[in-house]
This record gives structure tokens, C-alpha cells and sequence, in this order.
């Protein structure tokens, strides 16, 4: 499989400030990569490395093969839908999208026809006469979509395009970027913030803070077997088990990851560990009771169906899991 | 209902506006009136008879056509390097951050600020140390000074409203900087520029004070002007010179109005 872009050990030094500090990807192509962390993470500055428009100040990236280094953002086969959009203001819907042909010296009849299809996949066919300032949030992004996509990049960067949006139409555009990008077959790599957009959208996942990527696999690794407390946290709400009683379950590690659905509130069945504590709080969550169990001082979250009779308050309970549900983790 | 009552002035506020309206209006029409008077040695009014005589003779003045060459062509240069430099200081200014950018555009705007007085007679002292002779270009220079603050204080408003994400979505979509610079940049500062340009002009056409301390032997139209109330020869010319210089410079500055406000409504859409 050809690599679409490469970092190797990239850093990107604002003076004192490690914005990107060592990160080494390679992004298949035609694979939808989400790069996804806290604001400040680096994930930003990795989208921009990409695009050119920052150049790394360590390291090394290819993209298609190709040393990026140096290339300025107009010569690179990589468009950017931008988080605000930056549509053109004085330009028609039709100009902004055919913009990039135009520069290139693209004829008029032909640039308007690409320019037309492009929005028309985009779904919003006829709007090339209106101005940027005569559409909604969801139509502009879709605009910048077809704008960028009109130039049939090689990789096509989007910096949380969905940020924007209200909850409903994210969830469409969520389903029609990924569409879309199966469709065209063309490498995606997405910024997000938003762990559950990254989850259900990405093939793969590269979860950043502080400059550094702290976990890169598919989702349900990501989700099911973080690396890094960080990871635990930040995606989703697995529970962290300190040492104490990550040794008293026989693990070495420093500590270790528990999802809440993984446990029962149940006496152990065959192979299965467990643990024993108190209820110290619980609370209704429609589909599931949530219950803080308290073992040893360690606060462990259960996710518990309904369906079932959540003890009191206090009393103390038994709290098992597969064995395979317990991953081990690299910092305490 | 309650607009009504507001909308509606009382007699008294309407008769001051139309006062200080005509306050600033009437001196120019006389100016206009005197372009027609028989009088040709003191202002006397009423006119004691009507003439046109007056336009021809000036027509045939060497001086005064040399007076509004001078004063055309020292503007146009001094607008033309006023809108380079200062687009250029503006866009710098705008859209880069760097050590000292607050101080370079306090000190940019500076010039306006001071007294021309002051300007003039520090112009002049520069000019004689460095043994520069004063001549054409000391008059450019003179009024480049405060021609570049007023582009700059134009364009340096319309850039911050271009948001530096434009410069990179163009940049990105395979626009090099002179590309970028032609097709956004300078559409959506252009009306700015135009409205600067057209105040430099302006501001550059009718400068006396610092004019008086950098020209050399050349008056430009306001110091003839200046000279010909002193001298009182044929003073109706100075009239109709001044009639003819409202009008060609009205039209463009109405222009430029007109432009700008349809600019500003253009600027304004995308938001």
C-alpha cells in the first residue's frame, strides 16, 4: 500500500513552545485519519505541517514520496477545508469553488462545468450565483467542501469542519464526509476535539497532547485499550486502576484500564477477576444505572443495565470482569 | 406612534442646521460669484457688472497652468508612492506580528499628527544638511509624508478585516503571492485604497505650509493662489482658477464616495 503522507520524528518549535514534538505517522492512502486531542495538543500544527503552511523545525515529511519540506503550499496536491471556512467574500458560490482551477489557467466553460459537478456532489446544486454571505453553516461547509475537492487533491485536510455545526447536521455531514471519501477514495486526515467523531468516522486514530501522539490505532483499540492515563480519559471514561490493585490482579504494569460496560456488580464467574468495595454513588443515565464503587479508596465506575436493582448506598458489593477487559497501561 | 415624534425636528434645530449649512456653503458661492466680476481690483460686493472675460484670460496665463501641472503631477507621485508604501506598511502592520509593530504604527501615523508647520521646517533642515536642492521631488517627498498616513490608515482597516485564513485558503488552492495579492487581496482592499488614494490626492493638491518650506522656485496652485491675493493684477483669475479646481476635484471625490459605499456593502456580506 502507497504511504500518502509521512512524518518522520517531525517537531515543530514556536521558541520555548513544543507545539509538535516528535511525531512520526504514516497515513495510508485512501485511509480517513483522524488526529484527535485537546486544544493546544498539536494536532492543529500537524494539519498545517501538511499543508505547508508551517514548515517543521526537526524531522522530516513526505508526502506521495515526495520531501514537503520547503514546498510552499501551492505547489502541494493537498487541499485544506479551513475550521472557519474562509470562503472568498467577494466571490460567487461558483468563483470560490472554481477558484483553484482558475489559477491553475483552467478555461472558463471547463472550470464552470468541474465547479457545477463539485457542488452538485456537495448536494447543493444551482447556488453558484449567491455570495458566501447568503448561506447557512452547513451550506458554506459544504461549499469549502467542494472547493477544495474540485482540485481532486491527493489528500484532503480538514480542520474541524464540523465544529461549526449544530449537533443534528453534524451528525449528516459525519455521515456524508465518510461517503464521500469512500466514494472518491481519496485520504482524508481530520482534525477533531470530539472523541465520538473521531471514533465513528476515522479508520485509524492518532490521539495527541502535548505535541505527541500518545496512542495511534483503530478506534476500537483506541477506545477499548488506551495506553496512556491521557488516552483513558480523553477518550470515552474507562476507569484507571492504580498499582495497588492493579498487583492484587496480578499485573505488573502501574496501572491499568477498565471500561464501566465491562463489569458486573456479580459474584465472579469462571475466569473472571474481582474486586470488592462499597457503593459510594449512583446515578441514572436512561439506558444504564451508573455506579461508583469504592475499593480500597479507588473510585471504579460501573455501567449497569437498568433492568437491574442497583444496591444501596454503602453496602458492600462484588465487582467482577473478564480478564481480557483489564489492559494494562504505561504511566500510573 | 413613537417614531413619528422623534422623526419629527422642532422649527428652531431646523433653521440652525440650514444656518450652518449655508455657513459653509455661501463663502464658496461668492467665490464662484467674483469669477464673474467686472471689479478686477478690489472685492466689492454687489458686483458692479457681470462678465465671462475672466475665464478666457486665465485660459491664456502661462503662470497658471504651470501652477496646476505642478500641482497635478506632485500629488499623482506623491499618491502613487503613498499607495505602494503604504499598503505595503499596512499589510505588514495587519497581517504579521514582529517586534516593534505597535511603535512602527504610532510612528507611521505620527506625521498627520504634528503640526505641518513642524514637518516643514524639519523636512527643510534634512533637506539642507544632506545638500539635497530643493526642487520637484523635495515637494514629492514633503508630501509623501502625510499622503502615506492616510493610505495606511485606510488600508490598514480594510486588512484587519481580511481575515488571514483568505491569504491561506488562496495560498492552498494553488495560488502563488502575486496571484493571491491580485485576486484577494487587492479586491477586497481595493475600495479602500481608491477612498486613500482620492484623500491623498486631495490632502497633496491643496498643501500649503509644508510646501512652503520644500519647494524651490516652483509654486504649486494654492501658493499661486496665495501670491495672486497679495499681487493685486486681474484678481477675478484667482476666482475662476478656483471655481475650475472645485469642480475637477469634486466629481472624483463624489466618485470615490460612491464607490466606497458600495464597497463597504460588498465587505460587509460575507459577515
Amino acid at each position: 500500500m502507497t504511504t500518502a503522507v509521512l512524518f518522520d520524528n517531525v517537531s515543530r518549535h514556536f521558541g520555548a513552545v513544543r507545539a509538535v514534538d516528535g511525531v512520526n505517522l504514516e497515513i495510508a492512502e485512501g485511509e480517513f485519519f483522524a488526529m484527535l486531542g485537546p486544544s493546544g495538543s498539536g494536532k492543529t500544527t500537524c494539519l498545517r505541517l501538511m499543508a505547508g503552511f508551517e514548515q517543521p523545525t526537526g524531522g522530516h515529511i513526505e508526502i506521495f514520496g515526495e520531501t514537503a519540506e520547503g514546498v510552499p503550499p501551492y505547489r502541494r496536491s493537498v487541499n485544506t477545508v479551513f475550521q472557519d471556512y474562509a470562503l472568498f467574500p467577494h466571490l460567487s458560490i461558483l468563483d470560490n469553488v472554481a477558484y483553484g482551477l482558475m489559477v491553475k489557467g483552467v478555461g472558463r466553460e471547463e472550470r464552470r462545468k468541474a465547479a457545477e459537478d463539485a457542488l452538485a456532489m456537495v448536494k447543493l446544486p444551482g447556488y453558484g450565483t449567491r455570495r458566501p454571505g447568503q448561506l447557512s453553516g452547513g451550506q458554506r461547509q459544504r461549499v469549502a467542501l467542494a472547493r477544495a475537492l474540485v482540485n481532486k487533491p491527493k489528500v484532503l485536510l480538514l480542520d474541524e469542519p464540523l465544529g461549526a455545526l449544530d449537533l443534528k447536521l453534524r451528525e449528516q455531514m459525519q455521515e456524508e464526509l465518510k461517503s464521500l471519501q469512500k466514494s472518491l477514495g481519496i485520504t482524508f486526515v481530520f482534525v477533531t476535539h470530539d472523541q465520538g467523531e473521531a471514533l465513528s468516522m476515522a479508520d485509524r486514530i492518532a490521539v495527541f497532547n502535548d505535541g505527541r501522539i500518545q496512542q495511534l490505532g483503530r478506534p476500537e483499540d483506541v477506545y477499548k485499550q488506551p495506553k496512556t492515563r491521557f488516552v483513558a480519559d480523553f477518550v470515552g471514561s474507562s476507569n484507571v486502576l492504580p498499582q495497588k490493585l492493579c498487583q492484587r490482579l496480578g499485573l505488573k504494569s502501574p496501572s491499568a484500564s477498565l471500561r464501566p460496560e465491562a463489569i458486573s456488580i456479580s459474584t465472579p464467574w469462571d475466569g473472571a477477576l474481582s474486586l470488592s468495595g462499597t457503593v459510594s454513588a449512583h446515578s441514572f443515565l436512561g439506558a444504564v444505572n451508573r455506579v461508583v464503587v469504592d475499593v480500597d479508596g479507588a473510585r471504579v465506575a460501573v455501567a449497569s443495565p437498568a433492568a437491574l436493582t442497583v444496591p444501596a448506598l454503602g453496602s458492600p458489593v462484588t465487582i467482577s470482569f473478564a480478564a481480557d477487559e483489564l489492559h494494562p497501561m504505561e504511566d500510573a | 406612534m413613537r417614531s413619528d415624534r422623534l422623526n419629527r425636528s422642532p422649527m428652531g434645530l431646523k433653521i440652525a442646521a440650514a444656518a450652518g449649512l449655508a455657513f459653509l456653503h455661501l463663502p464658496i458661492l461668492l467665490i464662484f460669484l467674483y469669477a464673474f466680476t467686472t471689479e478686477e481690483k478690489s472685492y466689492q460686493f454687489p458686483p458692479p457688472g457681470l462678465t465671462t472675460q475672466w475665464f478666457a484670460v486665465a485660459w491664456n496665463r502661462p503662470d497658471v497652468w504651470a501652477a496646476l501641472t505642478l500641482s497635478v503631477k506632485v500629488a499623482s507621485i506623491a499618491t502613487t508612492v503613498a499607495l505602494v508604501l503604504g499598503t505595503l506598511c499596512a499589510a505588514a502592520v495587519s497581517q504579521t506580528r514582529f517586534f516593534g509593530r505597535e511603535t512602527i504604527s504610532l510612528l507611521v501615523i505620527l506625521p498627520i499628527a504634528l503640526p505641518g508647520i513642524i514637518t516643514g521646517i524639519a523636512l527643510r533642515s534634512a533637506f539642507s544638511m544632506a545638500d539635497i536642492p530643493f526642487s520637484f521631488w523635495t515637494i514629492v517627498l514633503g508630501h509623501a509624508t502625510f499622503c502615506i498616513v492616510v493610505v495606511y490608515n485606510n488600508a490598514v482597516a480594510r486588512f484587519r478585516r481580511v481575515s488571514g485564513s483568505l491569504i491561506e485558503a488562496s495560498m492552498d488552492l494553488g495560488a502563488d503571492g502575486f496571484q493571491t495579492f491580485r485576486y484577494i487581496i487587492l479586491p477586497n482592499i481595493g475600495t479602500a485604497l481608491l477612498a486613500g488614494g482620492m484623500l491623498a490626492f486631495a490632502l497633496s493638491f491643496d498643501e500649503v505650509i509644508v510646501t512652503t518650506f520644500t519647494a524651490g522656485q516652483q509654486s504649486t496652485l494654492p501658493i499661486w493662489m496665495l501670491e495672486e491675493l497679495i499681487r493685486p493684477r486681474q484678481r477675478p483669475v484667482t476666482n475662476v482658477v478656483a471655481m475650475v479646481v472645485v469642480l475637477v476635484t469634486f466629481l472624483p471625490i463624489l466618485g470615490a464616495y460612491y464607490l466606497t459605499r458600495d464597497g463597504d456593502q460588498i465587505a460587509g456580506a460575507g459577515k
